[in-house]
């Protein structure tokens, strides 16, 4: 469908105020032409402030929002071409399935011919074929946030815009809408926006994630980047678990924990303090089967020793908490598999964790 | 089992032991409709004087009302009023009301009750003020006069129906609409007007009836040939008894009546 018209956003200075609040700080975005970005922050970060500037329905108080060539920030909704789906999907109860769905069409005076055949085609590609002549009350959930989506898109707008759009779901179904979504975008090419708090959300369907704080961009990158080099504590915090611990810095600029070289501070480091990411998954104990096998012959682990607090079952996974020298606590996860000697670790037993230093995120320490 | 010993709730309690509570809200109602109802056996009597029960019966203070050229005239200043004010009113408190509504600034609840005042304020107060004011301005014994002043009366009764309305109406339907390609006015007259329409009805009835029934404001500000039935009422009951009023005031608890109905009917259709 419309690849050819799928268009980049360059946002360039955003600000918006509430009062003495930021709620947009000068913010640059660059959206790429059909990519899926998702704006991923805790509530009352200025990520559905941002959408909303994008969509047209707030005025920023200074910046530009182009998309391609175009200035659009003082352009209103209604002439922006962007399809928009929210958490509330905000159907037309008075009007029927296929009425929603015809909607933006009739706004563009497409012949009824026509509109019937899109509408038909806008079902089928959200797997709700037949059902145009439902009324909104007769579907289920899951159901309405396809018609949402239809109606978003069926129209081929240059730009679709999600607000939360699967948050009122359950587990299963939300899971399922993610990938049938990614797929969705896939198959249309059209530029995406995606506002989520939910990180493992973000994690599955992105292209890149804009992780966003304080009305502050604090990170714009790949899911595997975001998760494997956060740029700092709040995204390290905010993204996957992580334990942050403080790494002492020698005066020749080599990082160590419990007197164990981690590695040597970055070359153009501004900074003299740095702190240590350990993702639990990374983590290991030497009561895990598998564990000699990940040692790396150049790659001696740090190992750190400490006493198990707490063993948590959780069904596919399980973690351990250990108390490690220094008394700081860090969770080590693993696969509940018949492989695995940990599950009958105790609360009092003497263990050592390793972490392989290729595993070791170091970022500096503060704006956390 | 008899109806008195099946449980009246969840809580088991029949109705039977509830029999004190229907007995007592049976009074209560009675005592509220009696002296309206008291008027309609009135009205049939054929005596020269209100009298009640009636001794004799006849039509004749209906024809004598429905003969006389100044209750005719009366008559017909009170609906054009009403429906002037209805007209006037609705169309002011729905966008009034919409707009405190759509804006969510901390000011609108304060305006909201400012808009409203009209309706605690004693009506005598703005009666005064509007027989002084329509005064230097020419506006007394006229049309325009009393639907100014009914809209006054009227509008905070809307703004209350239709506020109540939005209360579960989600906007996002209207930013939904403008994305698409809407414009503003055209996603409130397409998306949601629609919604809120039994609302909007069950407003201008009301509105139509707070001034069709106003007595204190057109006892000012109404007279001569454009007084108003209730004023010509008041006026009659004052100089002359006689049992046209009872007539005239039967056929206004029917058409209060009706329209109660009809607005209770259209707001049951607004979920």
């Amino acid at each position: 469908m419309p690849t050819d018209s799928a268009l980049p956003i360059y946002i360039n200075g955003l600000t918006k105020k509430y009062g003495e609040l930021f709620a947009l700080d000068a913010v640059d975005l660059n959206i790429r032409s059909g990519e899926f970005l998702t704006l991923l922050g805790p509530s009352g970060s200025g990520k559905t402030t941002l959408l909303m500037a994008i969509a047209g329905f707030n005025r920023p108080d200074a910046g530009s929002i182009q998309f391609g060539d175009t200035e659009m920030i003082l352009t209103p909704p209604h002439k922006r071409d962007v399809g928009m789906v929210f958490q509330s999907y905000a159907l037309f109860p008075h009007m029927t399935v296929a009425q929603n769905i015809a909607f933006p069409l009739k706004l563009r005076k497409v012949t009824e011919a026509e509109r019937h055949q899109r509408v038909e085609e806008a079902l089928e590609t959200v797997q709700l074929g037949g059902l145009g002549h439902r009324h909104i009350d007769q579907l289920s959930g899951g159901q309405r946030q396809r018609v949402a989506l239809a109606r978003a898109f069926v129209f081929k707008p240059r730009i679709l815009l999600m607000d939360e759009p699967l948050s009122a779901l359950d587990k299963k179904l939300r899971e399922r809408m993610q990938i049938e979504l990614k797929q969705l975008h896939r198959q249309l090419g059209v530029t995406t926006v995606y506002v989520t708090h939910d990180q493992r959300e973000a994690l599955t369907m992105s292209d890149r994630i804009a992780v966003i704080s304080d009305g502050k961009l604090a990170q714009v990158d790949t899911p595997q980047t975001i998760y494997n080099h956060p740029a700092n504590g709040f995204v390290a915090d905010f993204i996957g678990e992580s334990t942050i611990l403080p790494l002492n810095n020698d005066s020749s600029g080599q990082l160590s924990f419990n007197g164990q070289h981690v590695q040597s501070q970055p070359a153009d480091a501004t900074h003299r303090d740095w702190s240590l990411v350990i993702r639990p998954e990374r983590l290991y104990l030497s009561e895990m089967s598998d564990a000699p096998g990940r040692h790396n012959a150049t790659d001696t682990p740090l190992a750190l020793d400490g006493i198990v607090k707490e063993n948590v079952f959780q069904g596919e996974t399980a973690f351990v908490l250990v108390t490690i020298d220094g008394g700081h606590e860090v969770s080590v996860r693993f696969g509940t598999g018949s492989m695995s000697q940990a599950g009958h670790l105790q609360p009092g037993d003497v263990v050592t964790v390793y972490l392989n230093r290729s595993d070791a995120i170091v970022i500096p320490t503060g704006d956390h | 089992m008899a109806w008195w010993n099946k449980p009246a709730s969840d809580t088991q309690i029949t109705h039977g032991s509830r029999i004190w509570l229907y007995v007592i809200a049976a009074i209560i109602m009675l005592l509220l409709v009696i002296p309206t109802l008291i008027v309609i056996p009135m009205s049939f009597s054929d005596s020269q004087y209100l009298e009640f029960p009636p001794e004799t019966w006849s039509m004749r203070w209906y024809e004598e009302y429905f003969g006389s050229k100044k209750w005719m005239r009366a008559t017909v200043t009170s609906l054009q009023v009403g429906t002037l004010t209805m007209l006037v009113a609705t169309p002011l408190g729905t966008m009034a009301a919409y707009a405190l509504f759509v804006s969510g600034h901390k000011a609108a609840r304060a305006l909201f009750v400012i808009l409203i005042t009209p309706m605690i304020v004693p009506v005598i107060l703005i009666a005064i003020g509007a027989f002084y004011a329509y005064g230097k301005l020419g506006l007394n014994n006229s049309i325009t006069g009393l639907v100014l002043a009914h809209t006054a009366l009227a509008t905070p009764l809307v703004m209350i129906v239709i506020t109540a309305a939005f209360r579960s109406y989600d906007l996002n339907q209207e930013l939904v609409a403008r994305s698409l390609g809407a414009t503003r006015l055209k996603a409130f007259f397409v998306i949601t007007l629609p919604q809120i329409k039994f609302s909007v009805i069950t407003a201008a009835l009301l509105s139509f009836l707070t001034s069709f029934d106003e007595v204190i404001v057109s006892i000012f500000v109404s007279g001569g040939t454009k007084a108003t039935l209730t004023k010509h009422m008041f006026s009659a009951l004052r100089d002359y008894i006689d049992p046209t009023i009872a007539a005239i005031s039967t056929i206004m608890v029917l058409i209060s009546t009706l329209l109660l109905l009809a607005t209770q009917w259209f707001s049951s259709r607004q979920k």
